[in-house]
């Protein structure tokens, strides 16, 4: 089904997705942190390639690389001195949250190994998918297509409106 | 060769970190990142099953979480500058308001 290559090509982009993950949880610093994310959106970008999402692989080049990304940028830039590493520092929760955290990566990795999961029999090929995709949101999905661009128009509003300085009125006398 | 479970480990290491990340980390933005990281390993598990079941709703599901994402960063990186703005920081041991007096000390 997949190639030598392709082994290849999913080992590098796990390095490069579990280092960046890494570094986003425990890194001290936020500059390493929003660069680390560049890495990890990239590498799932990558992953989506392997997988034969072409459309979503480009959405996710866009949107998050293009988009979220930058905001972050200014956000990490605009809030904080760079310079300033103990701004970032870890707390004392770690060793509540331990326990937690290992509670939950030994139910989903016995989740993957006990489930019998279902493959289809052919893998399809691996064709353009834009087309179906867009059949999809046409048609069995409209409404939450609609909903989606309702909850952009939203959030388009509800940012500028958030973030702006107040306005000041000029009263005439 | 890689097949789905491969696929899903990843998802899980990528969640788990994001995981890690939000209850670790004391700083607001961090905490955000780490919730777009749950996001995208969320997000690698639906477009992985999509592929193995040869099924192109998993990528739409896909597409619909990454609109939400956008709509989620925007939003709360506003109020994060909103924060930054009244408080001068944007740590979370600092956003204590709502903490009883009493138990705050």
């Amino acid at each position: 089904m997949m190639t030598p290559m392709q082994d290849l090509a999913f080992a590098a982009l796990s390095g490069i997705v579990i280092a960046a993950g890494c570094l986003i949880a425990f890194s001290r610093n936020l500059v390493y942190s929003a660069f680390a994310l560049l890495g990890a959106f990239v590498g799932v970008a990558g992953y989506f390639v392997l997988l034969g999402a072409d459309f979503v692989a480009v959405i996710q080049l866009l949107v998050y690389i293009g988009g979220i990304m930058v905001l972050y940028l200014f956000a990490v830039l605009m809030t904080s001195g760079i310079g300033d590493v103990t701004l970032t520092n870890r707390s004392i929760a770690t060793k509540a949250s331990a326990p937690l955290c290992i509670v939950l990566i030994i139910l989903l990795g016995k989740l993957i190994y006990t489930t019998e999961w279902y493959v289809a029999a052919e893998p399809t090929e691996i064709a353009p998918t834009t087309a179906a995709i867009g059949n999809a949101l046409l048609t069995e999905y409209l409404l939450p297509f609609e909903l989606a661009s309702v909850l952009l128009l939203g959030t388009l509003v509800g940012t500028v409106a958030l973030a702006r300085r107040g306005v000041k009125v000029i009263k005439k006398s | 060769m890689v097949e789905l479970p491969h696929f899903l480990i990843v998802s899980v290491a990528l969640f788990v970190l994001g995981f890690v990340g939000v209850i670790l980390r004391r700083n607001l933005i961090v905490v955000l990142m780490s919730i777009e990281l749950m996001l995208n390993g969320v997000n690698l598990s639906f477009v992985a099953f999509s592929r193995y079941l040869g099924d192109i709703q998993g990528q739409v599901a896909g597409f619909f979480v990454i609109v939400l994402a956008a709509a989620e960063a925007a939003v709360g990186l506003a109020i994060i500058i909103l924060i930054f703005r009244r408080r001068g920081s944007v740590q979370t041991t600092r956003l204590t308001d709502l903490k009883d007096e009493i138990h705050a000390a």
